[in-house]
């Protein structure tokens, strides 16, 4: 009888190998889609590349899209580190966005760079609130983190929907529920179509880099991942490493949400978000929980993201397909992640190991 | 009076709830966390409604959206079951693909309407003797007959769960699948069958949106009331008559913000919205502080089994 | 008709007197061999004890009984049958069941429900009356205290021990085998269950018990088999033997080894332990007064069957065991309280291989440099890590103990063998320049070559005075390394001896329970 035992850590080579293959078998299933919508897949292939790096509006339209994504993993990341499964970026980004809207709304005459800077650190705070709240729980009573993380979303974004459809509505949009647009002082300066969120994003990347490969805090949180008992063993304090951990985390997710509203939409709303918090979880958990490749696949994920725009209009697709593309691959993926980490073995030959 | 008409409406805007909060808990309770309800529903309801407009028969589009959410499922099973992959990304990854494939397929069915056969079908009937009862009989027994469906199958699941062998099987390996291997129980065909029952109700809970709630074909329809039944599944501390109580709570939610905008109330009507998440999440906590293990998500949700010798 | 599947039926060979019949059974793994030919046999309706140290085989040979093991080499006869076991599953059609190590019950259940679940007798559905019914009869015949309806979470240990062997006889086992089943039971729990085995044989089973505690082996056992490094020594029936013999048998003769014995002039005390006693969660004495000092300049063994109380006693003293009372003086303090992370800047530094190597001082996906930075980076000020100073230990350390590894960095420590998985530990520890050495299982499982390397290592510390505290499983080890030895029993000190004046027999026979000559208990 075959068996199915585990490998060990796989490398760097085979994992590349092995993911070009998925890509590809996927973008063979999703062809047949493509057909069905009535474009030639090849075509349509080059079609997204193109819509990225055509040009330069839409490469940097890419880089803007691929921003919120990198940073909301490198939250996603770090707590993922200490096996704290926060699902709940979507409602950390959103709180952080009503964190930066706040500031707007009631300071509304700072000047830029205060503004922006108050707004990014209310956004944290508010991010950081989001994810401790859950993390408290756990800590204490071991409440599961997944499902209070994941209710969370939903608690914010029904506060967003209530600020928009309600408390913050307003008067001068005809009736549409909307929030009013961020003034002029609280948009983030940009150049052609690259804002200064790109800037802070990568120093978020160096940042995050450091802080898990080169400080005290990165690394208890690494340890305390893997085994608790040893982090018990060589003194660290576990409360506190769930904090900071939560608090970066959250705050990181929050951070986006200034981003987002001061630098694309310009205002708050419940559409900011575009599941992007659901999709860095997907990232950061593809990306092996290190930073390189989670650069590496955000920057991926976005040119999914922006080749799918750009079809839409190019092609006459509508932005389902690119949807169903987009999770056809993701899909293909979580699959090879079994030919990475596992390997069949004849009985006999398991017999000898054990 | 006006009371009566809410709560039977809340019945109604529960339905679909209950439909897709069972499928999870069955899910659940093998051990495996689902996150896309959200994506069966969407393919259910849009498969649903395309089989009932192109056939007129309203148990062909009932089965074939029970099999589309089945299939939907089935995805997550292969890749959760033997490939091992995280539960929670891969279902994700079906919900971004439910989405995309109900507006994909769909786009062409907006503005269409139910077809008569189905809409006749599917009509309130009002039950003999139960439909008589004061008030009760108003609310639950003057309903669809997709909605009285429901209320078998509540019982039909508990029985399932906790009086055959099968249910405390699937129980057994959502608490420890080790336990449950090393009594002989096959674990992988559990959880496959287990995951396509839920994907099959997931499906239905759609259906029911795009044959029996609405008459035309929206744009949004599912909009997120896959995430209200995940939700809804831990509200009711994976129980099914807890279940049924929860979706209609959590249905007259929905909808209060209609009904209740002609009141002048304090409290802003959103709140209801929010109410059922907020009353989730004192529900987990208040089950984890009390660490009454009866109540808890059960043991193994999550993890993936993997079968190690000894 | 009896739960219990009665034994004769037509047809089965003359042979009837030995339901099991093992022949000539090897088993390698590696270049280990952990049974070499060994024979064994089982009668019907017999309580038959396998006894041996740690090692010995007893569990491995369990394992092919109970087809968790296929063996390379032997015959095994069930019944009167010549069959295969390749599963637990065909061990339990056969007859046979094991009571597992780690408890396989579903908490929330209920003691019916675990019975019921993946049992062939269960209906599709539930019958709880006519389950209750048959668990009703069958815990009636053995005695046994089981509360059908009694949630598991509610049970004590005791309690889940009895729903284990209940299971296991409810799907039909006749053949039962019970692997240390005493470790974890009061006095009381154990003679409830040695009633319940009498009560299964006197209904027709047959019983292998695993065990190592030789007063409880002459009060249940009908005939005794003892182990040693694979081979069975013998066979011999209860009556006919007595403690001394049988401990006597289970060490065997002093081995020579090549592990030269440094004499070094001891000096000062360096760690004064006193009536140390410390309680596990099942309110369970791990260490029940214990008392022994450490000199400088010494290696003091620590001998004993697993389970004596040696993790918890490093533990303890590293500050990582909660301890009731008692004192342990070390630089003139009282270290009993602190935390594990003073204690380890006091100088006292611990190397606990368990099992799984892992786990308990190294991080697994971490590379050496890192996990050699596990116990440096708190020295640096500020909140970066500096890993200078590590790689170079690292470095050293790769070179002292011949650790074979690709590279100390990027190349994660779950990648090397075992054996280098524990050079690291204890290199780590010793780079460390501890001023107090604990150090436990340290050549768990390495090969002649790489034990040496250790020994060395800490024979090169002990002249530099340091303490060092010694666990290991092997007497003959502890033996010729060890300048005295402590030797523990269920959490006592049964004696402090000088290998060098005592017999192995002795020392044997401490291990399991009896008290060196003037010791009072």
């Amino acid at each position: 009888m075959i068996h199915v035992v585990k490998k060990d850590i796989p490398r760097t080579r085979d994992t590349i190998i092995i993911r070009l293959l998925a890509i590809l078998g996927a973008l063979l299933v999703a062809s047949i889609i493509v057909i069905f919508a009535g474009a030639n897949p090849i075509n349509l292939y080059i079609g997204i590349i193109e819509g990225c790096f055509g040009n330069l509006h839409r490469f940097a339209a890419t880089i803007q899209k691929m921003v919120p994504l990198l940073v909301l993993s490198l939250g996603v990341m770090v707590a993922f580190k200490m096996k704290f499964w926060n699902i709940g970026a979507e409602g950390q980004f959103l709180m952080g966005a009503v964190g930066a809207a706040l500031v707007v709304r009631f300071f509304p005459n700072l000047p830029m760079p205060v503004m922006i800077f108050s707004m990014g650190a209310l956004a944290f705070v508010f991010g950081a609130i989001w994810l401790l709240i859950p993390a408290f729980f756990k800590a204490k009573f071991g409440t599961n983190e997944t499902l209070f993380t994941l209710m969370m979303n939903y608690i914010a974004l029904n506060l967003v929907v209530a600020l928009q459809y309600d408390f913050w509505k307003d008067p001068g949009a005809n009736g549409m529920p909307k929030i009013a647009n961020f003034p002029a002082n609280a948009l983030l300066p940009h150049i052609g179509g690259f804002n200064l969120s790109i800037a802070f994003a990568i120093i978020l990347v160096i940042l995050v880099y450091f802080l898990m490969n080169y400080s005290k805090i990165g690394f208890e949180i690494t340890v305390l991942g893997e085994s608790e008992n040893t982090a018990r063993y060589i003194g660290i304090n576990i409360t506190k490493t769930i904090i900071t951990a939560a608090l970066i985390s959250g705050g990181l997710c929050g951070l986006v949400g200034m981003f987002q509203t001061a630098g694309i939409s310009g205002a708050l709303s419940i559409e900011i978000t575009g599941g992007l918090g659901f999709t860095a979880i997907i990232v950061a958990w593809l990306s092996g929980l290190k930073v390189p490749f989670i650069v590496l696949n955000s920057f991926a994920f976005a040119v999914l993201l922006q080749g799918g725009s750009y079809i839409q209009t190019a092609f006459q697709i509508p932005g389902s397909v690119a949807e169903m593309i987009q999770a056809i691959i993701l899909f293909f993926i979580l699959g090879s992640e079994f030919a990475l980490h596992y390997r069949f073995v004849s009985d006999k030959k398991k017999r000898e190991v054990a | 009076m006006e009371f009566v008409f809410f709560l039977s409406a809340a019945v109604k805007a529960g339905t679909c709830l209950l439909y897709a909060t069972l499928g999870e808990i069955i899910s659940e309770k093998v051990g495996h966390l689902n996150l896309g309800v959200e994506g069966m529903m969407q393919i259910g309801a849009v498969i649903g409604f395309i089989a009932g407009f192109t056939f007129g028969n309203p148990y062909l589009a009932v089965l074939c959206a029970a099999l589309a959410g089945a299939a939907g499922a089935l995805i997550y099973g292969v890749l959760t079951v033997s490939l091992k992959a995280n539960q929670v990304v891969t279902g994700l990854t079906l919900t971004i693909f439910g989405v995309g494939f109900a507006a994909f397929f769909g786009k062409a069915f907006v503005g269409k309407k139910v077809p008569e056969e189905i809409v006749t079908f599917f009509q309130p009937i009002k039950l003999p003797f139960l439909g008589d009862i004061p008030y009760i009989g108003q609310i639950f027994f003057n309903q669809s007959v997709y909605v009285y469906f429901s209320y078998l199958l509540v019982i039909a699941v508990y029985i399932y769960l906790y009086k055959t062998k099968w249910g405390l099987n699937t129980r057994m390996i959502g608490e420890n699948p080790v336990a449950a291997d090393a009594s002989g129980i096959p674990v992988d065909r559990y959880k496959y069958i287990n995951i396509a029952i839920c994907g099959a109700l997931c499906g239905l809970g759609g259906a029911f949106l795009s044959l029996v709630y609405i008459s035309i074909f929206p744009v949004n329809l599912v909009s997120g009331r896959g995430w209200i039944a995940v939700a809804l599944v831990i509200f009711a501390m994976w129980n099914p008559g807890k279940a049924m109580l929860g979706a209609y709570f959590f249905g007259a939610m929905d909808i209060a913000s209609f009904w209740l905008q002609k009141y002048n109330l304090p409290i802003s009507i959103y709140f209801f919205t929010a109410l059922p998440y907020l009353a989730t999440v004192f529900v987990l906590v208040f089950t984890s502080i009390r660490k009454h293990a009866n109540k808890k998500e059960p043991a193994w949700l999550g993890n993936n089994y993997f079968k190690e010798d000894r | 008709m009896d739960s219990v599947r009665c034994f004769y039926s037509k047809g089965e060979n003359m042979n009837t007197q030995y339901v099991v019949n093992m022949k000539n059974i090897t088993k390698v793994f590696g270049k280990v061999k952990a049974l070499d030919h060994v024979e064994f046999s089982l009668k019907k309706g017999e309580i038959h004890a396998i006894l041996g140290e740690n090692g010995a085989g007893k569990s491995s040979l369990m394992n092919v009984l109970n087809g968790i093991y296929v063996p390379d080499e032997g015959e095994i006869e069930v019944k009167g049958q010549t069959v295969t076991i390749s599963s637990p599953k065909d061990a339990l059609d056969l007859g046979i069941g094991m009571l597992p190590q780690h408890y396989k019950l579903v908490d929330v259940f209920s003691a019916l429900e675990n019975v019921a679940a993946g049992s062939r007798k269960t209906t599709p559905f539930l019958n709880r009356k006519k389950i209750l019914d048959e668990m009703g009869k069958l815990i009636s015949q053995l005695g046994m205290d089981i509360d059908p309806n009694k949630k598991v979470y509610a049970m004590s240990v005791a309690e889940k021990q009895s729903l284990e062997i209940f299971k296991v006889l409810y799907r039909g086992a006749d053949i039962l085998i019970l692997d240390e089943p005493t470790a974890v039971l009061t006095p009381q729990e154990i003679k409830n269950l040695f009633q319940i085995i009498r009560k299964m044989v006197a209904v027709g089973c047959s019983v292998i018990i695993i065990t190592h505690k030789l007063d409880e082996v002459m009060e249940i056992s009908d005939r005794i088999t003892i182990m040693r490094k694979g081979t069975t020594i013998q066979t011999v029936d209860k009556k006919d033997t007595n403690p001394e013999e049988l401990a006597g048998m289970m060490v065997g003769d002093v081995m020579e080894l090549n592990i030269p014995w440094v004499d070094v002039e001891r000096g000062e005390k360096s760690l004064e332990v006193k009536d140390l006693t410390a309680i596990d969660k099942n309110k369970v004495a791990v260490l029940d007064h214990v008392s022994f000092d450490l000199y400088a300049g010494e290696i003091l063994g620590v001998a004993g069957i697993a389970g004596s109380g040696q993790k918890e006693l490093c533990e303890g003293i590293a500050g990582l065991y909660p301890i009731k009372s008692g004192e342990i003086i070390f630089d003139n303090t009282n270290i009993v309280g602190k935390n594990p992370e003073d204690i380890s800047k006091m100088g006292i530094s611990l190397s606990f291989v368990p099992e799984d190597r892992l786990g308990m001082g190294l991080v697994s996906s971490m590379d050496i440099i890192d996990n050699v930075l596990l116990k440096d980076y708190k020295n640096k000020k500020g909140m970066g890590i500096s890993r200078v100073i590590s790689r170079r230990k690292a470095l050293a350390l790769v070179e002292k103990l011949n650790v074979s590894t690709p590279g100390i960095e990027n190349h994660a420590v779950s990648l090397l063998s075992g054996g280098n998985i524990q050079k690291v530990l204890l290199g780590r520890e010793i780079e460390l320049q501890p001023k107090l050495m604990l150090t436990a299982y340290a050549t768990r499982g390495l090969d002649v070559r790489s034990s040496q390397i250790i020994y060395d290592l800490l024979n090169n510390e002990k002249k530099k005075m340091i303490p060092i505290l010694y666990i290991g499983e092997d007497l003959d080890v502890l033996m010729s390394l060890c300048d005295r030895i402590v030797v523990l029993c269920e959490g006592k000190v049964t004696g402090i001896i000088d290998p060098r004046k005592t017999t192995k027999e002795a020392i044997g026979l401490m291990m399991s329970g009896v008290m060196e000559e003037g010791k009072k208990a």
